[in-house]
Parts: C-alpha cells; structure tokens; sequence
C-alpha cells in the first residue's frame, strides 16, 4: 500500500541520549503523506523530544531522520521551510499583536507583500482569528493563542505539521473547536500529532504510534491496536426481561463471550455483555433486544479497549 | 542561488531587527530607561560644568564608561533570557533562519536603541556651543567612543544574556562582566600587577581604548581593538545558542 515516494517522514533508529538517560531509544516509524498520524505515550515518553529532533531544534544521538527523502542534517534549513511546529504550551511573543506576528513569522517564512498579505488573510479566515487581528497576543484566552500558534505554523503552507500537544490547558469547549480546526487541517494536510489524551487521538488521527520510555511498543489504526489488547468491547445493558432467558439467549449471540447480570431489581436487569474483535455489536444487542420483546432503558459500550490497549502497553 | 541565499540572510535581519527594535517601545521600560538616563546624564553633567566654567565634554566622557555598565546590560538582560524563560526561542530556532541572522540582528535592534539614547543627549554639547566656543574635535571622538564602547558592551550583554533565563542574574552578571573588562585596564589594576603584564592589561581594558578616541584621536587600533571585542562575545552568543546540541 506504501510506495517509498508517499512516505514524508521516515524516523530509522533514532536514539537520544541526555547525559546517562536515553529519552529515545531505537525509535523507528514512518508517516505516510496525507495522514493524521498520533503520536500518543504518556508524559515524559519522549514525544517532545523526538518532535525537537525532527524540527531540527536539536540533533539525535544516532539515527536517521529524512523529510521527504532528504536527510535532516544535510538540509536543516530546506527542511525546517517544509515543517509547521506548533511547541507545547504555544510559546508566543506575548506584546506583539496578532497581525504584527503572523507578519513577523510570514517574513521569516519568506513571504512578501501580496504573497503575505493574502497568507494572512488565508490565516484569519482558517484559524478563527478575524476578530483578534489587531489585539496584543498577550491578552488573548488560551484558545486564541492556540489558534494563534497554528497560524504561525500553517502560514507558509507547511507539507508537514507537527502539532505537539495542542489541546493542553484547554476548556473542553476549546477542546472540541480546536480539534475540529485539526480535523479539517487533516483533509488537506499531513500531520503529526502528539498527545497523551487517548480519545483525542483516536478521534483524529488515522493512524496511531504508541511510544513508551523512547521506545515504540505499538503502531497501527485505532481499530488494529484495540484488537492488540486481546479483549473485546463491553457494553452495558439495562432492560426488563426474564433473568434466565435473556442471559441464555444473549450469550447466543455469534460474537459475544460472555454474559453476567450484575443486579436487578424491579425485574430491571444491570447486564454486562463482553464482546470479541473490534466490531460495534451494539445493533445486534439492540435487534436481540426487540425481537425478545424486552424493554430497554439504556445501552452503551463501557470501555473502548483502545484505553485498555495503551493502559497494558505503558503500564509498568 | 548563492546570491539569492545573501538576500535571503540581509532580509532575515532586518526582520529580526525590526521587530526586536520595536519591541523595546511596546513596554514602557525604554521610555522609562531613556528618560532616566537623560536625567542623570544632564544633571551629572550640569552639576559641574557651571563651576568648572569650561567648554568641554570631558567630564561627561569620563562618566559614560561608568554609566554604561549599569545602563547597556539593563538593555540587553532581556533579549535572550525572556525568549529562554518562555520556549519563543524553541519556535525561533525551527524556524528557517540561520543562529548568526538572529544574533546580528539583535545586536544591531539594541545597538539602535542605545544610538538613540545618545543621540538624545546631544543637547548637551549643544548647549556648549550656545554658551561657549568648544573643541568640536574630542566631542565627535567622544560620541564616537562611546558607540564603540556601548557597542562592545551591548555584544558581552547579548552573550551573557544568552547563558541563563532569568533576567535579574543577565543583568547582574553583565554588569560584573563589563566592570572586570573596564577595570583591567585601569591604573589601580596596572600599578599592582609585574610589570611585564601591563602592556597587556592596557590594551585589553576597554577604558584605556575609549579615552585615547575620547582625546579626538581616531586610532584604526582603537577602532580594531572594539570591533575585535564585539565579533568575538557576537560569535560566543552564537556559539550558545548551539550548545543546546552540544551532547
């Protein structure tokens, strides 16, 4: 499915070392052009470290690190003209306003009067900033500097965005917004994006690289790493019905393992159904459920096992 | 590509430049910093001057080494630190620009800011020429000196500056640094040390260099001397930026 000329990103065997500790070691992936690839593994696995590494802010240890095909070293400053870096906690200069910045950032990015001014504008329109051009960055809410901190990073028209933890510090309606802002960028864009909040990356990406103590332990689709975990969905049930017969015929069902009634009272049952693979048997549950003639109150999945996938994997 | 590439490195500096230097007038401190170094300038000198009751500079000259080492690393404490203190410098260094364009062109925004400072001052020497007839000579050697001088000690200000992100220890090591290449070259220093070192002393103490253009004397060693001191603290500022790769 991969051909050698699509891939933009190829990570060989990096290694990072800091004085005695390795903060990445033997790390090794590749990022496809125009996927949304996650990069997830708990605080201080290393993510920020190997985003340094390929925005050229610091050299490995050992290893290779290639932007479409050219080595980072050689051409450090090609490179950093084809890379969008938007750091944690979205350093900006705090009194510069908004317009001047992205004018500073354009300038440096090598755009020039027409070229800059539509840049910005393009900027404005895609980021959400149109009603903060003139404002002191300093005095924006944190959303708005975020949105700020992509515009300087999508100005140019970067081939690849690195976005390192972008939703930090966010309330969660920023959340959604910002994730929505990615999700679009996504359609057009490859980007990488590193977090340690599972449901974001799972609800982004296309592709994920789980990262532990510098080292990858998992890589994969959303759905392929949740079948890693070995455990299927559970989902939880609430409906009238016999006791007996509806554990006898739920357990019927083709791919479900397991049924245990947790309580009941009033003839409603707390059911919990374990299910095998990575397929949503919720709709069978549900058909299950009406062609029995129960009543149902509530149906939802309890855990998605990717959480479980990624707790097994950094765990210990 | 080559010349597109001297294009490219001008453009990059004049960007920096441009915005550094206004960021010095975006917070109040420069209008605060310029109008206190008028008044102790002019009241200094004016305190004196009257009763000397002679038209010259002198005075003044001989104060500024002493004025610059508080004023020229309260000038540059904040250039590297605060962009250490908050990641901008992370951003700045991914960007496509090379660590040289950055350095020089910081160097160049606050070298203008204390150009402007200077320039400010000249209602001194005006002043002396409504009231008396002066030397025009050891004034322009002395306004010379002083933007080598203030030059040289913005460079050691820019790197010191560059080793910390904090920017009360910039400015207090700035000032020692600049006090200790002052001093070395100073009578109280040569008179105690053997004899063969003195020579040595004298050419490396930065006074010694700012008195001799003060005089109206315009030495191309002098001149060397200072564009010496400035390259070589411009090239250990870049040198620290790169030791973020240093293992």
């Amino acid at each position: 499915m991969s051909t050698t000329n699509s891939v933009i990103l190829d990570v060989q065997k990096l290694n990072k070392r800091f004085g005695e500790v390795f903060a990445v070691k033997d790390l090794s992936f590749q990022v496809r052009k125009g996927e949304v690839f996650g990069f997830l593994g708990p605080n201080g696995a290393g993510k920020t470290t190997t985003m340094r590494i390929v925005t050229c802010f610091i050299p490995a240890t050992s290893g290779s690190i290639r932007v479409d095909g050219q080595d980072i070293h050689e051409y450090s400053l090609q490179i950093r003209k084809k890379i969008g870096y938007l750091p944690e906690n979205t350093p900006l200069y705090n009194d510069m306003q908004v317009n001047e910045y992205l004018a500073f950032v354009g300038k440096l990015r090598g755009l020039q009067n027409s070229k800059l001014s539509s840049a910005m504008d393009a900027m404005y329109q895609t980021c959400g900033l149109t009603t903060v051009v003139k404002r002191q960055i300093g005095k924006l809410s944190k959303g708005f500097r975020q949105r700020v901190g992509l515009a300087q990073a999508l100005i140019h028209n970067p081939d690849l965005l690195i976005l390192d933890e972008p939703t930090s510090g966010l309330d969660p309606n920023q959340i959604v917004e910002i994730r929505e802002l990615i999700k679009n960028l996504g359609k057009e864009k490859t980007v990488v994006y590193c977090s340690h909040i599972l449901p974001e990356v799972s609800a982004t990406c296309s592709r994920i690289l789980i990262i532990n103590e510098g080292s990858s332990v998992a890589t994969g689709t959303s759905d392929e790493l949740t079948a890693l975990s070995g455990k299927g969905n559970i989902y939880r049930l609430r409906l009238k019905a016999d006791r007996e017969s509806a554990e006898s015929k739920l357990s019927t069902l083709p791919v479900v393992s397991k049924v245990k009634v947790e309580s009941s009272s009033d003839g409603w049952l707390q059911i919990l159904v374990s299910a095998e693979g990575t397929i949503d048997v919720g709709e069978d549950l549900f058909k299950c459920v009406v062609q029995n003639g129960w009543s149902l109150a509530e149906l939802r999945r309890e855990t998605t096992s990717l959480e479980e996938t990624f707790a097994q994997l950094t765990r210990g | 590509m080559h010349s597109l590439q001297g294009v490219n490195t001008m453009q990059n500096i004049i960007t920096i430049f441009l915005k550094e230097f206004k960021a010095f007038f975006f917070s109040p401190i420069a209008y605060v910093f310029i109008t206190v170094y008028l008044v102790i300038t002019n009241f200094l000198f004016f305190q004196g001057f009257f009763i000397i009751n002679q038209a010259d500079m002198r005075g003044y000259f001989s104060l500024l080494p002493w004025l610059f080492l508080i004023f020229v690393p309260a000038i540059t404490m904040r250039s590297w630190a605060e962009e250490k203190k908050i990641k901008t410098l992370e951003l700045l260094l991914t960007w496509p620009i090379n660590d040289i364009e950055v350095v020089v062109g910081k160097f160049l925004a606050t070298f203008c800011f204390l150009a402007i400072s200077l320039l400010l001052s000249l209602t001194i020497p005006i002043t002396i020429a409504i009231l008396g007839d002066p030397d025009v000579g050891p004034i322009i050697g002395g306004y010379l000196g002083a933007l080598l001088l203030g030059a040289a000690y913005l460079s050691i200000g820019l790197w010191i500056s560059s080793l910390t992100e904090n920017q009360i220890v910039a400015f207090i090591l700035g000032v020692v640094m600049t006090f200790c290449l002052f001093m070395i070259g100073n009578p109280f220093i040569t008179m105690l040390s053997p004899s063969w070192i003195v020579p040595l002393l004298t050419f490396l103490g930065i006074g010694n260099h700012f008195e001799s253009i003060g005089r109206g004397v315009i030495d191309t060693r002098d001149i060397f001397y200072y564009l010496s001191v400035i390259s070589f603290f411009l090239f250990l500022n870049i040198r620290s930026l790169e030791s973020r790769k240093w293992e």
